[in-house]
């Protein structure tokens, strides 16, 4: 059957939303349903508030449409339906020399997801966002395919890079990939003291991958301590592939309670010698740490958990510091902090990147942990920077704004495009997006 | 040497899923099915995941004249000639019993049609001396229920062709391996009430590839279905004629 009745979460979930789900396996049961009942488009959800939820709306679920379309070895494009995995790309490619040029913290988000909010990963400040990296977009409304590149439509190309699924359900894309040696990954990892010493590590770095896990725990002059991790691709011999394991069912509270969150990251700071380390591993292992625990937000328990993820520009670094000072006072913390510097890469007029640095915690659902959210965003708004699309459950519609400077004209180009307004999603009308003038 | 797989209905999901896992290994595929488009994206996508080489070639259950042209292109090939089937159909009960005339289709796609095809590649895959034949029944071939006995007497009647269709291939080195799977996460099962324990394509593409390795007769996938398939063929029929199940 075309559609399925379901109840569906983000990766956090804390928001879930019912409604009629297809899940078309060619594109011509894809121009079916938009046919029948247009909607935005959704991947593996892997968003972690409301960007993939259409409560009461239809949504085609493009996980189906997964295929490699075709391959210039020449130029390295590669043409991709948007329902395929960026982690697949990297594990059939990789081993050929090949990559995607910016990979997510997941190799299971969709590349339709990665387009739609415009996702960076551990080399932005070279590389730049994914979306600098697309060449070319089908998007379809209705039963109508549009091919749209970045030179021959820069508006729409801007308002589809980024656009929360606003322009009309991305089908494929072609990918300029990145040359690499191989399919391994040597990384060093090194202690960092405190915040401005991570501070200064980060704008220091001359490695192509860099990324910094922070105990978001740690106080006074402890705070801001992590690890820093720099990595290159390298070929040679691959260690041997641990097998992935699952979260069976939710983990009950203390899981995550202070003194455990204290304990373990206090572990996971010192496992790292004093005198750093280098290490070769997988570029699935490097890349995608957490994926190989399927269902991982499971040990949020049942009450879900939100992820906060900001970036200030570069002159914000102080503000920044006083977020993280919050964060650690606050003592609701978990285990899972990091730290980056950006580039000014971005692709789209809602892309969250800009040069400066970006945080991201995540909060175990609860009162306690919206109050503090909404004092971070506050905080984030003064520092000049924003909130990404991609983590958020809580952000106040009246910051969207001043976060994003080209709202306003994003509004007006998809309100023209899709007047009747079928690919609003639950985020889009909660952070009244398509309502700014 | 290179395996050739003729994969009949290959825009299914799971035989997506199959021709993907072979492409992995080196295979030659020719993906046969009445959508060109889909099967054209389809061939790509496995010859960029490293499959010998990828065809899409027009197959239609219903039509058996095209049958032969399929057989000699892939002859003109090396290597051992294999086909996997995953064609079938399965139209709502209640339309058959409001227009029995469908009865027809759906024995000739999920039987016949498929049964003839084999039985036209039967004497190539002698000629070299082996092959696997994957055909993919269902558990609703083990006994007719109310819901859904027609399709269900149609693959009844194709795994009983199967199991001559093996006794006449072991003769030459030949092969033939019966699938039931249970309720497979698909678009024919997309948004069908009562549908439970669904398994994801990969995971019955890996247990067809497993059971072509073992040389296995019949496998139920997930192999679960074998007891609940067991339970529900042990009811003796004074009691089950008058079930739901």
């Amino acid at each position: 059957m075309l559609w399925n009745s379901l109840t569906y979460t983000g990766w956090g979930r804390v928001k879930t939303a019912t409604g009629p789900v297809a899940r078309p396996e060619r594109v011509s049961s894809l121009r079916a349903a938009l046919a029948d009942d247009p909607g935005p488009a959704i991947g593996n959800c892997r968003s972690y508030g409301d960007a993939c939820l259409n409560d009461g709306g239809a949504v085609v679920k493009m996980v189906r449409l997964d295929r490699m379309i075709g391959f210039d070895e020449t130029t390295g494009i590669l043409e991709v339906e948007a329902g395929l995995k960026v982690g697949e790309i990297a594990r059939v490619f990789a081993p050929r020399g090949w990559l995607p040029a910016v990979m997510p913290g997941t190799g299971f988000a969709t590349v339709g997801g990665c387009i739609a909010n415009d996702v960076h990963g551990k080399n932005h400040h070279g590389a730049g966002s994914f979306g600098q990296h697309v060449t070319e977009i089908t998007l379809m409304r209705g039963e109508q395919a549009t091919k749209i590149t970045p030179d021959k439509d820069p508006e729409l190309f801007r308002a589809t890079v980024g656009g929360l699924g606003q322009t009309g359900v991305i089908a494929s894309a072609k990918l300029q990939l990145l040359a690499c040696k191989g399919d391994v990954m040597v990384v060093t990892e090194r202690r960092i003291d405190g915040y401005e010493a991570f501070i200064e590590a980060l704008d220091g770095s001359k490695a192509t991958y860099t990324v910094g896990w922070l105990d978001a725990t740690a106080k006074g002059d402890a705070l801001g301590r992590g690890i820093l991790e720099e990595g290159e691709t390298d070929y040679g011999l691959v260690p041997s592939k641990k097998s992935s394991k699952s979260v069976p069912f939710n983990a009950p509270r203390f899981a995550l309670s202070r003194p455990v969150v204290k304990a373990f990251n206090g572990a996971y700071f010192r496992r790292i010698p004093e005198a750093g380390r280098t290490t070769v591993k997988p570029i699935q292992d490097y890349f995608f740490p957490l994926d190989r625990i399927h269902d991982w937000n499971r040990l949020y328990g049942k009450a879900g958990f939100i992820q906060f993820q900001c970036v200030v520009p570069v002159d914000g670094v102080r503000g920044l510091k006083r977020i993280l000072e919050k964060i650690a006072h606050s003592g609701l913390a978990s285990p899972l902090a990091v730290l980056k510097r950006m580039g000014p890469g971005r692709a789209g007029m809602m892309s969250f990147p800009m040069e400066g640095y970006t945080l991201a915690v995540d909060f175990r659902a609860g009162k306690k942990a919206s109050k503090l959210i909404a004092e971070l965003e506050l905080m984030t708004a003064e520092a000049g920077g924003r909130v990404y699309f991609a983590k958020d459950a809580t952000l106040d519609a009246s910051h969207v704004g001043a976060m994003y400077p080209e709202l306003a004209e994003f509004a007006s180009i998809t309100n023209k495009i899709d007047p009747d307004g079928h690919y609003e999603t639950d985020l889009t009308r909660r952070l009244k997006i398509r309502k700014a003038v | 040497m290179t395996e050739n797989w003729i994969i009949l209905g290959a825009t299914s999901s799971m035989a997506k899923a199959f021709a993907r896992a072979v492409s992995v290994d080196g295979a030659r595929v020719f993906l046969a099915g009445r959508d060109m488009v889909d099967l054209e994206a389809s061939a790509e996508d496995c010859r960029l995941r490293g499959a010998q080489g990828a065809r899409a070639v027009k197959f239609d259950a219903r039509d058996t004249s095209g049958f032969a042209a399929i057989v000699e292109e892939v002859s003109k090939e090396d290597g051992m000639i294999n086909v996997a089937v995953f064609v079938g159909s399965m139209p709502p009960q209640a339309d058959i019993d409001a227009d029995p005339s469908l009865i027809a289709g759906v024995v000739t796609d999920s039987y016949t049609g498929p049964a003839a095809f084999l039985q036209t590649v039967a004497p190539a895959m002698e000629a070299r001396g082996g092959g696997t034949v994957i055909g993919v029944g269902s558990v609703a071939g083990d006994r007719g229920r109310i819901g859904n006995y027609v399709y269900g007497s149609a693959k009844a009647g194709f795994h009983t062709y199967l199991s001559g269709l093996r006794n006449r291939l072991t003769r030459s080195g030949g092969h033939v391996v019966t699938v039931k799977p249970g309720f497979v996460d698909s678009a024919m099962t997309w948004g069908i009430e009562g549908m439970f324990l669904v398994a994801p394509p990969e995971n019955v593409a890996r247990d067809l590839l497993a059971a072509v390795e073992k040389k296995k007769n019949t496998i139920y996938t997930p192999f679960f279905w074998r007891i609940i398939m067991g339970i529900i063929k042990a009811i003796p029929e004074r009691m089950f004629k008058k079930m739901s199940v």
